[in-house]
């Protein structure tokens, strides 16, 4: 599931990123008392926007340097100016889980992060793992158990098992299915998904795992 | 020589094997391109016009708002829509592209529809709103049967509308290029059927319209049409000389791209004191929205009951329009028909599974439903679980088993595929087919192996483009039938070929020869061989290419495919009363479907049916104000999918050996859908004593059904 982000490191945010916010399981009428604070004290510091602003990214260890309007969010601009397509835009209301990235190790909607919101941050998408060529262990485990039809939900998947493997390297199948609780799939890929996760625990300690 | 003739278990080296679907690696990397990851240079984002009226006159539409929008580029409307009526909310009626796609959006929200507003009607379940002819068939005599019947049970039964929401949604990207080539990457199930649904909306020849849909994100039944987005896209992309891509946002596409169709229905069963169904009466109604409501298969798979009387009602409504969602027709027959019967052996005292083994003897295929229950039943533990209905479990948390049959066609279509032996060895198959995530390509791969005698990782599938021959549209379990069969025959021809080609060199005639491990050898004298890939090198300058013909009748006569299945599930829930929450504990389901080509893809189908299945059992709805018009729950917050934690347990059996692998090869997409909600019916009303009437099987659906204590008569 993904982890509630902590807000407070943004000042430079706007109103659309702390709705969305609640979106990822915020308590609303505490964030939005603060999103008028925030709004206030933005303001005063000189927001800048709504025109395209210059930010730099690390995007899979890699610097990109990008123009991008404020309100526009990290999944957009990951797919529409960069080209990297993993991440999949399916409810763009942070409730799916199909564009699933890490920021900083941690899980996130990208549908639901302003791109300006990931400046300074690592941001690690599908395409940070193994390629089709070189798979790591989790990815193999997915083809192996057959854990997609479609496959317009598993790198989000991927990417939730990703960070959820890492944590729970012994976690139970009770434990895989309330980690996973997060992302939805609509080919019902679960009981091969349940497999790979379980499986990709159980062998994690390997390498390039 | 080689025959076409599938070849017998023992002799399957590639056929029936566990292997996983080749473009799994590009899937889970994410470097698989969807339709909605292509971007193409230059590319402008659109985004769809949509009706907030169920129902209005439009008069006009005023962009003016939105032109002043920073970014903004061109508009299209669908012309013919001006002066004519907008039947459903969500409705498309015309495109807005901008440089971006939140300048898109921006425009596109300021664009007003100056309409008439007219009284919209989206209420299904109301009988009174129903007006226009009765579909009526009619068999034997019900009211004599009903009679002479031991039991006669009564009761209503239905399942709400739903909605496809494929992950990908609807639309595409199009490029019209300085050379007048349409250049079209939709998201289709029908990539050869798709290029002659532009008519002459954008004046370009078909045979200059390039698809190209290597994968695709779901369709379920939705997505065999261009539709108007993109008959709207092509215009865009024509008017302003730049690749558009346009593809549905969430709301729009719950609300519009495809629905399946509402069903209710009054019915009644009546039994002989043996417990054999003698009369089945079913008065049905519900909504195919703005499309159309056909009569449903009643009763189900119970096709020799002597005595039926089935009465169609269908009401328009203002709401999306139905399409095809997996098994049309057949899920609802099936909830109604196993539902009603499973009411009519709760009254009379019967086990359910001693019931519908009895009634086997009513179905087209006694022996395989009889198999099949018997190995649920086992797998289940079904009679150490069982209890009869007024027989209920103790404490607040109920747990009961239900069943259900079903059965599909699942013929094969028309499908042609060229398959190309080069001299350096290498092996490639072309069809304009597509993979919905099935495993298109992994199975003509391995049918070609197989043929070839050659590892299934050897041959290099190419699908996804209309370019390539032509192969029917993926509805209908029909895929895998037809691309076996053209790829088969195409595979067997190319290799007869090569046969003749080495025959000389083996001292052999062709037709003593036979392709196995990699090697031609002789039939008779087996270390008389060369390899695959001297055999080849036999070739030269020249390439073997032979085009195979699925043609269905002429097939089936040749017993390489065949149509009509059966299938049994039985779900084991558990239902609180105290909170009316219902959860699967367990599902197994049991599935006959001819020769299976491959076994991991096959019952990956069958568990991805079994958690649709529930999901629609217990979740979703598509939920319309009467007021407004409005569909209240456009968003997958509220349009509930199942989680990976609400999918108890599954195990899928499939039907294997003799008596099912001599049919040939049928399709498997539709089956295991259809039997879910009726068994998971089936398992609550067992649980708690009393049917809950309709699915979904929400907690307030539970909770009235406890209140109302029931209507078994």
């Amino acid at each position: 599931m993904a982890k509630e982000q902590n807000h407070s490191d943004f000042s430079e945010m706007s109103r659309r990123g702390f709705l969305k916010g609640i979106g990822a399981g915020g308590a609303a009428t505490g964030l939005l008392s603060d999103a008028s604070m925030h709004d206030a004290e933005a303001a005063q510091k000189g927001l800048k926007g709504p025109g395209e602003i210059p930010i730099t990214l690390n995007i899979n260890g890699k610097t990109q340097r990008v123009r991008v309007e404020p309100r526009v969010t990290l999944l957009d601009l990951l797919r529409n100016r960069l080209d990297i397509t993993g991440a999949k835009k399916v409810c763009d209301k942070a409730t799916c889980g199909a564009c699933t990235v890490l920021l900083d190790g941690d899980p996130v909607y990208a549908c639901s992060v302003l791109a300006v919101e990931a400046e300074g941050r690592a941001i690690t998408t599908v395409e940070g793992l193994g390629s089709s060529v070189n798979l790591n262990k989790l990815q193999k485990s997915f083809v192996d158990r057959d854990a997609q039809q479609c496959g317009f939900c598993t790198p989000g998947f991927v990417m939730a098992s990703t960070a959820f493997v890492r944590d729970n390297p012994n976690a139970s199948v009770d434990e895989v299915r309330e980690g996973l609780g997060g992302n939805l799939c609509r080919c019902g890929t679960y009981a091969g998904m349940m497999l790979a996760v379980s499986d990709a625990a159980k062998n994690k300690g390997g390498s390039n795992g | 020589m080689a025959n076409v003739a599938w070849p017998q278990e023992g002799d399957r080296r590639v056929i029936g094997k566990r292997i996983s679907r080749v473009d799994g690696p590009v899937k889970v990397s994410g470097e698989a391109k969807y339709s909605y990851d292509i971007n193409r240079k230059g590319m402008l984002h659109a985004k769809a016009i949509t009706s907030p009226y169920a129902l209005a006159k439009l008069i006009s539409v005023d962009l003016s708002a939105a032109e002043g929008v920073a970014g903004y580029v061109a508009a299209e409307i669908q012309e013919d829509l001006i002066g004519d009526e907008i039947r459903y909310c969500g409705q498309v009626v015309g495109a807005v592209v901008a440089e971006t796609e939140e300048q898109a959006i921006e425009a596109r929200n300021l664009v007003k529809l100056n309409v008439e507003v007219l009284e919209h009607q989206v209420v299904d379940s109301d009988l009174a709103k129903f007006e226009g002819r009765v579909g009526e068939r009619t068999d034997g005599d019900v009211d004599k049967a009903f009679e002479a019947a031991a039991v006669v049970s009564q009761g209503q039964y239905g399942m709400a509308t739903i909605t496809h929401c494929c992950l990908e949604s609807h639309g595409q990207v199009i490029e019209i290029t300085k050379d007048n080539e349409l250049l079209a990457w939709p998201s289709t199930q029908n990539v050869s059927g798709y290029a002659g649904q532009f008519g002459d909306a954008v004046n370009i020849p078909q045979n200059k319209v390039k698809v190209d849909c290597q994968h695709m994100g779901g369709g379920f039944g939705s997505k065999f049409g261009v539709d108007n987005w993109g008959i709207l896209c092509a215009k865009l992309a024509q008017k302003t000389g730049r690749p558009v891509k346009l593809m549905l946002e969430r709301d729009t596409e719950l609300k519009v791209a495809g629905s399946r169709p509402s069903a209710f229905a009054n019915a009644r069963v009546g039994l002989h004191p043996n417990g054999l169904i003698s009369a089945v009466e079913a008065e049905v109604w519900g909504t195919g929205g703005n499309g159309g409501f056909r009569a449903l298969p009643i009763p189900y798979v119970f096709t020799k009951v002597e005595n039926t009387k089935l009465l169609t009602k269908g009401i328009r409504t203002n709401t999306g329009s139905s399409r095809a969602w997996r098994a049309p027709a057949h899920p609802q027959g099936c909830l109604i028909t196993m539902s009603a019967a499973a009411d009519a052996a709760a009254l009379m005292g019967m086990d359910e599974l001693d019931f519908f083994l009895a009634n086997t003897a009513l179905t087209d295929r006694p022996e395989v439903y009889r198999e099949e229950l018997r190995i649920a039943a086992n797998i289940i533990g079904y009679r150490q679980k069982a209890h009869l209905r007024d027989n209920l479990t103790s404490g607040p948390v109920k747990r009961g088993l239900g069943i259900s049959l079903h059965t599909w066609g699942g013929r094969g279509h028309p499908s042609e595929c060229d398959v190309s032996i080069h001299s350096d060895g290498t092996v490639e198959a072309k069809l304009g087919s597509q993979d919905l995530g099935v495993g298109t390509r992994t199975c003509v791969g391995m049918v070609v192996a197989e043929t070839l005698g050659l590892p299934h990782a050897a041959v290099n599938v190419q699908l996804g483009r209309n370019a390539y021959p032509a192969s029917g549209a993926s509805g209908g379990s029909t895929t895998i039938g037809g691309i076996s069969v053209s790829s088969r025959r195409a595979a067997t021809d190319a290799l007869n070929a090569l046969l003749a080609v080495v025959a000389g060199r083996l001292r052999t005639a062709a037709d003593n020869l036979e392709a196995v491990d990699g090697h031609i050898r002789q039939m008779d004298k087996m270390d008389n061989r060369i390899s695959w890939k001297d055999a080849c090198a036999a070739l030269g300058a020249n390439t073997i290419n032979k085009r195979g013909v699925n043609d269905p009748n002429a097939s089936v006569e040749e017993g390489l495919i065949d149509a009509g299945v059966g299938g049994v599930q039985i779900a084991d829930v558990s239902v609180d009363v105290e909170t009316g929450v219902v959860s699967v504990n367990e599902m197994v389901a049991v599935q006959d479907i001819g020769l299976i080509i491959n076994m991991k893809l096959a019952e990956s189908q069958v568990y991805g049916a079994l958690i649709m299945g529930i999901t629609y059992s217990l979740f979703e709805e598509s939920v319309y104000d009467p007021k407004t018009g409005q569909m209240l729950n456009a968003d997958m917050e509220f349009y509930r999918l199942a989680g990976i934690k609400d999918v108890g347990k599954l195990k899928v059996h499939m039907m294997t050996g003799k008596g099912y692998d001599e049919r040939g090869v049928i399709g498997l997409g539709e089956p295991p859908v259809i039997s879910p909600g009726a068994a998971i019916s089936n398992a609550v009303a067992n649980a708690i004593g009393v049917r809950v009437p309709h699915l979904p099987l929400t907690p307030d659906r539970v909770i009235d059904a406890l209140q109302k204590g029931g209507n078994i008569a």
